[in-house]
């Protein structure tokens, strides 16, 4: 802290913050503070500038000291970066969060029952509640393990569902990641930060805690383990050092204390899995896989894929080795299905959403499709099957050549594209320049652990699109993230 | 534990010792030229010379440089990206190899390797080098150290941390050694030689600066540096750290500790390699060293040293396996031996 900013107490952080035309987290109408705020304002206001900005600077560097780092595909400055952290924290009142957990059970339910169905009987494609084309057609349905059964019969193990607020504040789903969703380890390394940098506020707001995660996955991981087996060994499964989640891979590992392996490690003999150690082959059941089905077993999938281990598959088909998440939930990602999760809720459980879709409409629809085409100027236009912000047209923003390639794109394969209206999300104060605060655009997503229970933790990863105006919060399009405090209480 | 951990944790360790030897070498060879100011080219190039040749990247260092000066070596030597024995190269690979063992390491251990990735990483690190380039060899030689000492202090003495201690040892003992060689063209091929310059002496006692040797020697020959002390020290000496003796002595120890084999027996070609390693260097005087020659006894000890590196890869950590090919074919072989059995109702995609 310098004399200089000392001498200027009167410039308050977060005073003359003002939410504008946009439904904020912090500032409700009529530009009055939330009450849910109302403590931690008050608490961080107690900060001059200088003390917040070597705050700021002391947390980047102990991100950068502590690897907590992503890596950059195709950037020749240094692959790897930090993830840009906002000090702020995004608040959630225990009501709220009562809410959003009951909806992110309901819906993850209902996606276990859907997978289970679509692998079995398929009684909702027989009743007419999803056309069967467009799961013949879905890139990531795996016709080969129909009539499979999977461990405990649970698909997706871990589930990272990305929730919006609209400019009403109604929260929304905006999709399912029910793959090897990633950025749990932001959430529990922003929170060890915060609690560095702010340790008095988190008793005094009254925090829930979010450390039980890794403890959670791995009882769901022991869970899962093959019949017979009593004392399970699990190990996670990398792509390598050079994915862009490699951090967050060797972070679970040590916090459950499981091997992280790679595919090379490991080896089939006899459809049973071992790995490879200095003291020769030991047995391995269960294997948290964060590597996608096409590259999981080069017998099977991708003949070329490097990363994978020959026979895996057999071995999970005998039931030796149990995979989390299981093969084929990609089908549940494809941005066409998430389309139906409302209707697969009402088919299966006999309920409406608890928290609703965004509109979503089928360019493969003859009359959606020519609504798309009449309003490509004002919707969110998405390929059915990318992610991390790719192959996406925000329409609004989009200059007359991205529209009219994404006309071309629509027009070929309708099949791969949906569209939704543009949401004005919600915003939250971020910090800008020095004590400089402004209204930036967030989500937020949770993870949802799906074992014996049905688990979420406590929050979720906040993400925020840190340039003015933007609505991609993805950390390879400029996000960045904050830590998400849901309080005990309602203020 | 996993062998990709064990050879990963193996050379992590010996990176950074890697780095550490290259820094006292670099420091203690341009602290030197201050004391030989009237030295001419011809001079200068054959004591930088020997210098790069120590690392064995000779060939590499005259690819990129036309002749052997303080700045082409040092850039060599220090920063040279191309030179994957480099103190930045050695550096950014044991860091490297630490990520891959993430799990497997401490906090501590971690967060100091970072640091001094990061450090040689940043442009401020040229420029501390350029202001003062014993301070930068200091904060290497300190961090370096220090991970010596998180290494010890914080991680579980468990099989993996005994790897960690073979690569350290094989990679201190081979410096040793090549350090110890600097000089050998003042020797003559075999025997001693029979008379020792002032300069010659002070490079002799640079050796043993750039082994941090000279506190330990002096405690037992005083000040007088000889060609034959400096290098029945370095070679021999049962107590030091740094002699080869002692290194050799600890590599045989981690051995054992690895595979719970007593001494005197073996269970693989790299314990017996290290055993007679050991009782050469316990029942070997300097004069039969010198006898049939210093250059010629560091040369097959080098060797020596890396036939025990390749035979504890051989045993720990490459296992015959197929190539993925071969395996993809055994694999398919299997499924459809068994496929028979299975329910028809299940489409297969082949």
């Amino acid at each position: 802290m310098t004399n200089q900013t000392k001498l200027q107490p009167s410039v308050s952080l977060l005073n003359g913050y003002r939410a504008e035309d946009f439904f904020d987290e912090m500032v409700g109408p009529g530009e009055n503070l939330r009450p849910h705020y109302a403590r931690f304002r008050e608490l961080f206001q107690s900060l001059t500038l200088a003390e917040f900005e070597n705050k700021r600077q002391s947390v980047d560097l102990a991100f950068l000291r502590q690897g907590v780092t992503f890596n950059v595909y195709g950037d020749s400055a240094g692959t790897e970066k930090i993830f840009p952290f906002d000090l702020l924290p995004r608040i959630i009142p225990a009501k709220e969060w009562e809410f959003l957990e009951r909806g992110l059970v309901q819906r993850i339910t209902a996606l276990n029952l859907f997978l289970h169905d679509l692998y079995h009987e398929q009684k909702i494609l027989k009743d007419g509640v999803i056309p069967p084309y467009y799961i013949l057609s879905g890139k990531h349905f795996r016709r080969e393990f129909v009539n499979f059964n999977v461990p405990k019969d649970i698909y997706i193990h871990v589930c990272g569902t990305d929730l919006i607020r609209d400019d009403q504040g109604n929260y929304l789903v905006l999709e399912d990641n029910g793959r090897c969703p990633s950025g749990v380890s932001y959430v529990l390394e922003n929170r060890r930060a915060m609690k560095r940098t702010f340790p008095q506020m988190f008793e005094r707001v009254g925090v829930r805690s979010v450390e039980d995660y890794p403890r959670e996955l791995l009882r769901m991981l022991q869970y899962i383990a093959p019949a017979g087996v009593s004392d399970p060994t699990v190990v996670l499964l990398t792509p390598g050092a050079a994915n862009s989640a490699y951090f967050e891979h060797t972070y679970l590992a040590r916090q459950m204390g499981i091997e992280i392996v790679e595919g090379r490690d490991l080896v089939v003999r006899d459809a049973r899995v071992f790995m490879r150690t200095t003291k020769g082959l030991q047995p391995v059941h269960v294997i948290y896989r964060r590597l996608d089905d096409d590259f999981l077993d080069p017998t099977i999938f991708r003949r070329d894929s490097m990363l994978g281990v020959p026979g895996l598959v057999h071995a999970y088909r005998t039931g030796n080795v149990s995979l989390a998440n299981s093969i084929g939930t990609g089908i549940a990602d494809d941005k066409v299905m998430y389309h139906f999760v409302p209707k697969m809720i009402k088919y299966y459980l006999d309920q409406e959403p608890i928290i609703p879709n965004v509109a979503t409409y089928l360019a493969n629809e003859e009359a959606d499709k020519k609504y798309i085409l009449d309003h490509m100027e004002e919707l969110v236009v998405k390929a059915a099957n990318e992610s991390g912000g790719y192959g996406m047209l925000i329409g609004p923003k989009a200059t007359k050549a991205e529209v009219a390639e994404f006309r071309k794109k629509v027009e070929a394969e309708p099949r791969n594209y949906i569209a939704q209206p543009t949401i004005s999300l919600s915003r939250h104060p971020t910090h800008v320049t020095d004590g400089l605060f402004e209204g930036r655009h967030i989500d937020l997503r949770p993870y949802i652990i799906s074992g014996e229970k049905t688990v979420i933790v406590p929050g979720g990863l906040t993400r925020v699109a840190l340039r003015k105006g933007s609505l991609v919060v993805n950390s390879s399009q400029g996000g960045g993230s904050k830590d998400t405090w849901v309080l005990y209480g309602d203020e | 534990m996993l062998s990709r951990v064990a050879n990963s944790l193996y050379w992590m360790s010996r990176y950074i010792e890697r780095a550490e030897n290259i820094a006292r070498i670099v420091d203690v060879n341009l602290q030197l030229l201050l004391d030989l100011r009237n030295l001419n080219e011809e001079r200068l190039a054959k004591h930088w010379l020997p210098i790069v040749q120590t690392t064995g990247d000779e060939e590499q260092f005259f690819a990129l440089h036309h002749k052997a000066t303080a700045q082409t070596v040092t850039e060599f030597l220090v920063f040279q990206p191309e030179n994957a024995n480099s103190i930045v190269s050695s550096i950014c690979s044991a860091r490297e190899n630490a990520r891959m063992v993430r799990d497997q390491i401490t906090v501590e251990l971690w967060e100091e390797l970072n640091r001094l990735y990061w450090f040689v990483r940043t442009p401020t690190a040229r420029q501390v080098w350029r202001e003062s380039p014993s301070e930068f060899f200091q904060q290497i030689k300190n961090s370096s150290l220090l991970i010596i000492g998180l290494t010890y202090a914080t991680l579980i003495h468990n099989e993996g941390w005994w790897f960690a201690q073979v690569g350290k040892y094989i990679e201190r003992a081979d410096k040793t050694s090549r350090i110890l060689d600097l000089r050998y063209e003042t020797l003559p091929e075999k025997g001693l030689p029979e008379t020792v310059s002032e300069t010659d002496a002070l490079e002799w006692s640079a050796i043993l600066r750039s082994c941090s040797a000279w506190d330990a020697y002096k405690t037992i020959h005083g000040a007088e540096v000889s060609p034959r002390l400096v290098a029945e020290f370095l070679l021999l000496n049962e107590d030091f750290p740094r002699s080869v003796r002692f290194c050799v002595d600890e590599l045989n120890n981690a051995l054992r500790k690895i595979s719970g084999v007593a001494g005197g027996k073996f269970c693989n070609d790299a314990e017996k390699l290290a055993g007679r390693l050991v009782a050469e260097l316990q029942f070997m005087t300097i004069d039969e060293i010198f006898d049939v020659g210093l250059h010629g006894y560091l040369d097959r000890l080098q060797g020596k040293l890396n036939d025990i590196g390749g035979a504890l890869f051989n045993a720990y950590i490459f296992q015959n396996f197929n190539n993925l090919e071969d395996e993809i074919m055994v694999q398919q072989e299997e499924q459809q031996q068994q496929s028979g059995s299975r329910s028809s109702s299940i489409v297969t995609r082949y």
